[in-house]
Parts: C-alpha cells; structure tokens; sequence
C-alpha cells in the first residue's frame, strides 16, 4: 500500500493507496502518529479514493486515531471510499461518527 | 457435496501474508460463479481470520506457522485457518461485536466472518490453537449450468 501526507492548515490529509490491512497498519499507525505529534493539526481527512480494500485492521487504524482527535476536540472526514469499502465502513458503524465528503476541497472546507 | 477442487498451503505469521491468503483463495474461489461480491466478502472474512492467528493465536510471533484449507464444492466453498497459537479462553465473548483484547482492534473481525459467509464454526482451546471454518454458499443455477 502507498501512502502520503500533508498539512493543511489545521488538518492532517491523508492519502492512501491499495490495500489497508495489517501488512501496513503498523507503519501507517506510527507515522500517523508522529505527523499529529510533529504537526498542529487537530483534524484529520481520510481520501480512501485509491483504496481497494479494508478491513477491520485498517478501520482500528483510523479508529484509534479518531479516538486521538476527538479527545481535543478534533474531526474526522472520509473523502470518496469506493463501493466495496464503503460497504465495510457503513458496516462496522465508523460511518455513523465519521463525515464522509466526495472531494478534499469540501472535506477542508467543511471540517474545521 | 462433491468436492471439485482442494488446495491445502501452510505460511509463516507474517502480515504480509494476509494479502498473500487473500489473493490465493479470491482466484481459487473464482473456479465456482460467485459474484463479485461474493468475493469481496470472502476475502474480508479470509483476511479476518488470518489477521486473527496472527495477532491473537500467535501474539506477533512471525516465526509461527498458520494452515490454510480451502475446498470447492457443488454448494460452495469451504475455508478452514488453523493455528496452534494461545486460542481463545471464551469463544463466545470473543465474538461479541465490541470485543476486543487489543483498544486499537474493533472486535469486528468475528463479525465480518458471521456476517459474510453462511456458516461459521471456531474451535479453540486454551495453549492448543484455534481452527476457524467457514462456508460461502455459490448460486446454486450458476453452480448448476444444466438447470
């Protein structure tokens, strides 16, 4: 999977590619976390455009980091989970706390 | 049943082989007339319980070895993943949506096997291993061109 981040203001983009399962979870969690240290970005927006799969590995990944935020008061978005991992989302209830967006532009606009 | 096709493979407990499992049994599984997603739900549950034998049953211990049987039927597919890892204290707990012995895991992988195959059986005990076997039913007209 390939991955990459920007800041943005107040918010942590993150763009993934391929596959989220655990075969990156635990590099993907670790960088993560050392971008929201190294960083003032308080939200955090998930383009899942490029990703082909998920499951309940991948989700724990974005879970806890929503977890993270949300304790300062920090927001989540989603922006453009294909069919199939948009079903696992919807699934696992993460769409029911998380916003979900059609583009980076009005997931920026809009989460902060 | 009539068994049409078998494939037995046995992997070290690394993450890497997670997406390794998954691809080999979504082309195994495409010998029968699943749709495509039927597939997508094979390979999340698949994936599930391979992330489990290696995050749970082997605790992380890459240097352990995990068993994977696949067979193809007239009615479907069968999967069985076993390892002879810690196993599961209580099977029924386990599986209960919100469980989960590690805070960053949702406790959804039992969920995902339920909800995406027909059946779903866990044997387990204590310091022996856990063996997870499921079944995806194929449609039974596209299983059957004759009818």
């Amino acid at each position: 999977m390939q991955w990459n981040f920007e800041v943005d203001a107040n918010t942590l983009v993150v763009r993934l590619a391929g596959e989220f399962d655990l075969g990156a979870a635990d590099k993907i969690r670790r960088e993560l976390d050392d971008a929201l240290d190294s960083s003032e970005a308080r939200h955090i927006i998930f383009n899942l455009s490029s990703v082909t799969y998920i499951d309940s590995t991948g989700l724990g990944v974005m879970l806890g980091r929503y977890k993270r935020i949300s304790q300062y008061g920090g927001k989540m978005a989603l922006v453009n989970p294909q069919p199939q991992v948009k079903r696992i989302l919807e699934l696992s209830g993460l769409l029911s706390i998380i916003t979900e967006y059609s583009d980076e532009t009005e997931a920026l606009a809009k989460i902060d | 049943m009539k068994l049409i096709n078998q494939f037995k493979l046995q992997f070290k407990s690394i993450a890497e082989n997670v997406a390794f499992a998954r691809v080999t049994v979504a082309a195994f599984a495409s010998q029968l007339d699943y749709t495509l997603n039927d597939l997508e739900e094979i390979k999340v549950a698949l994936s599930e319980a391979i992330t489990n034998a290696i995050v749970h049953g082997y605790e992380n211990d890459h240097q352990q070895i995990i068993e994977l049987t696949v067979s193809l039927t007239d009615a479907g597919m069968e999967i069985r993943v076993e390892d002879k890892g810690k196993g599961i204290e209580d099977i029924a707990r386990a599986m209960e949506p919100t469980y989960s012995t590690d805070p960053e895991r949702m406790g959804l992988g039992f969920v995902f096997m339920q909800s995406f195959m027909d059946e779903f059986q866990v044997d387990s005990a204590p310091g022996k291993g856990t063996t997870v076997v499921m079944f995806k039913k194929v449609n039974s007209a596209a299983a059957n061109p004759e009818h």
